[in-house]
């Protein structure tokens, strides 16, 4: 759900560092410096497709929706970073095929709910996705594979003020690359 | 903005009606305010004081209403009750004009009276502040200001009424920082660094990006703004000027880069960073970008507030299993000399400190079950006060003479900036007309 981003910062780098050097407070209302190219890719005319023609790299695995991996999102319980047995599991699949497969980085993005105060949230957001760096670590996954990401509780899934919002953020989503 | 009779559930007594009464005039004027500012709850025994409109010696109407803008101050800070406009006995402009007695009988013990003169293309501001009761002046000065200068004069004769009536230096001539975040399109959010006059007038966006924007602190000269910025796809902190609108990225350390803050000496920024595995507290030299590492602790350290004196940082920790506050002692070079020792023992949720001016208190984030709300702990006594009623409040920053604390909350699914005084007697609300405003941080005095 969030994976567009990641395309998006980096081609929005540019425009923002020409933007940054001027004087923003001149900026007209609706110019943002910072832009934001996430739906560019498919709004272009022409369209690449993929082939599978026996490259090393499956894309079929992560992109079945049965398998395990489609899964990717592990939860937390408010100002903890323990992971509970069903996100173990979960983060034993994503090992497993991680281990399999060298060549695959995943980023891993630390969130909080919105409850308390925006900078331990980002400390604690990435506490989070360290814990489960660590774990896929000793599942055997080399490190070169894997990014820390924190957005603390800047980045909500759920917007809603009560329990049902709140459990829904406190999370670590893993981004696989060109996915 | 608040219809009269939603208001009036919340003030529910004669004085506090007088106040509302008043609002409901000068708010007409104030319409095109980005943030509307109103009071949901008065010092009880705020002062009564009379402020005349002001005599206007020149063609057309004047820039401002430069009486209307003193007034509004001294009503917004709580302290004061200003008579509404329809029940002066009298408009005098002149000392000589005015008829004490007839002041005393509608209880404005203290009366302001003024004259604007065109000159050219400045202003000459008079006023004079009389204790109606002895008959006596207690203030009276004049001063000369273009026309874009006239509304912070009104703010400085509003800081030197305050302080001739309470002893305390007034804030009105002062600014706020907050965040903005609207959504554009689905998905898809406008977030903006803004900097304000403390009443919410004369809005200026200084950095408007797709990602999340956070954490503004000033410098203590107010001539700067370090902030985090997600702009490149993770935190990392920058400093801006705020007049040229130049910047520079001084913290993008591997990991986490948060919760600048700048040393009131302004040579050193405490922040935050995970740079060597774990957040700490990290002190930069701002000349040579040198920096130090202050804690040495697995668990989460941050936040860091520096004392009035810059040998202490208080900042926020979970070493002892829940979030709480500590304190570590520095050396003249900003080293620390002891352990941090932990501050606040009640509540199972304490973050986010910052020192008041004069050191004796520490405003914080507190949670004493599910509800975070904002507290100050008296560092002498070590009495924690819990002075606002919401449940979703953050980010207490002190006004720079100590009376008021502003702070984000949520109300009805929107995010608004919130004011309270550090009594818990006063409380003020400032609303964006759409979009959720947040992250506020009150300037410093600005003394040139």
């Amino acid at each position: 759900m969030n994976i567009r981003r990641r395309t998006s910062w980096i081609i929005g780098l540019g425009s923002l560092l020409l933007a940054a050097c001027g004087t923003v407070p001149q900026q007209p209302a609706g110019q943002v410096p910072v832009e934001d190219h996430s739906t560019s890719a498919v709004q272009q005319g022409a369209q690449t497709s993929g082939a599978n023609v026996g490259g090393a790299f499956s894309g079929s695995e992560l992109d079945n929706p049965s398998s395990p991996l489609s899964k990717r999102v592990i939860y937390f319980a408010f100002d903890s970073s323990q992971i509970s047995a069903d996100g173990r599991q979960l983060v034993a699949a994503h090992a497993k095929y991680l281990s399999q497969h060298p060549d695959v980085s995943v980023v891993l993005e630390g969130n909080t709910d919105e409850r308390g105060s925006r900078e331990y949230n980002l400390a604690l957001g990435e506490r989070r996705a360290k814990a489960v760096e660590q774990l896929l670590e000793l599942q055997g996954v080399s490190p070169k594979q894997l990014q820390v990401i924190s957005f603390g509780a800047e980045q909500p899934v759920a917007l809603g003020h009560d329990e049902a919002a709140w459990s829904l953020n406190r999370r670590v989503e893993l981004l696989y690359s060109g996915n | 903005m608040k219809s009269s009779s939603s208001l009036a559930l919340v003030l529910n007594n004669v004085a506090k009606m007088r106040l509302w009464l008043l609002l409901g005039v000068l708010l007409t004027s104030t319409a095109y305010a980005r943030l509307n500012i109103e009071i949901t709850q008065g010092e009880e025994s705020a002062l009564p004081i009379a402020v005349v409109p002001f005599a206007w010696n020149g063609s057309g109407t004047p820039p401002q209403d430069v009486s209307a803008i003193v007034s509004a101050d001294l009503a917004r800070s709580g302290q004061f009750v200003p008579l509404p406009l329809d029940q002066l006995p009298q408009q005098p402009t002149q000392a000589q004009e005015i008829n004490f007695g007839a002041w005393q009988k509608v209880n404005a013990d203290n009366l302001v009276i003024g004259r604007v003169a065109a000159q050219g293309d400045n202003y000459q501001v008079q006023f004079q502040l009389f204790d109606t009761v002895r008959g006596v002046q207690l203030a009276g000065y004049s001063m000369t200001a273009t026309a874009p200068q006239l509304r912070r004069i009104a703010h400085q004769i509003a800081d030197i009424i305050y302080q001739r009536l309470t002893g305390q230096r007034g804030a009105f001539d002062t600014h706020i920082a907050y965040v903005t975040v609207q959504d554009v399109a689905p998905g898809k959010r406008r977030y903006r660094l803004n900097v304000a006059d403390s009443d919410g007038y004369n809005e200026q966006v200084i950095l408007t990006s797709s990602k999340p924007l956070m954490s503004p602190a000033w410098s203590p000269d107010g001539k700067q703004l370090a902030y985090v910025s997600f702009e490149e796809g993770h935190s990392a902190i920058y400093i801006q000027d705020i007049a040229s609108g130049k910047r520079k990225k001084v913290a993008d350390f591997h990991g986490i880069n948060g919760a600048p803050a700048f040393s009131h000496d302004g040579t050193r920024l405490a922040f935050t960073s995970s740079r060597d595995g774990n957040s700490e507290i990290y002190v930069m030299t701002l000349a040579t970008g040198q920096i130090y590492r202050i804690t040495h602790n697995y668990a989460i350290d941050t936040e860091p507030t520096w004392s009035p004196d810059d040998h202490a940082l208080a900042f926020t920790s979970d070493r002892g299993g829940s979030p709480q506050i500590y304190e570590v002692h520095l050396d003249d070079a900003g080293h620390p000399v002891d352990t941090p020792q932990r501050l606040t023992f009640d509540g199972n949720y304490n973050a986010r400190p910052r020192f008041s001016p004069d050191g004796k208190l520490l405003a914080m984030v507190h949670a004493d079950g599910s509800a975070f709300r904002i507290a100050v702990l008296d560092l002498a006594s070590g009495e924690l006060r819990v002075l606002t009623d919401t449940h979703l409040d953050e980010s207490p920053s002190f006004a720079p003479n100590g009376s008021m604390l502003l702070y984000a909350t949520d109300i009805n699914d929107r995010g608004v900036l919130a004011a309270v005084s550090v009594d818990g007697r006063v409380h003020q609300r400032l609303a964006l007309k759409n979009g959720d405003v947040r992250e506020p941080a009150w300037s410093p005095f600005f003394d040139q």
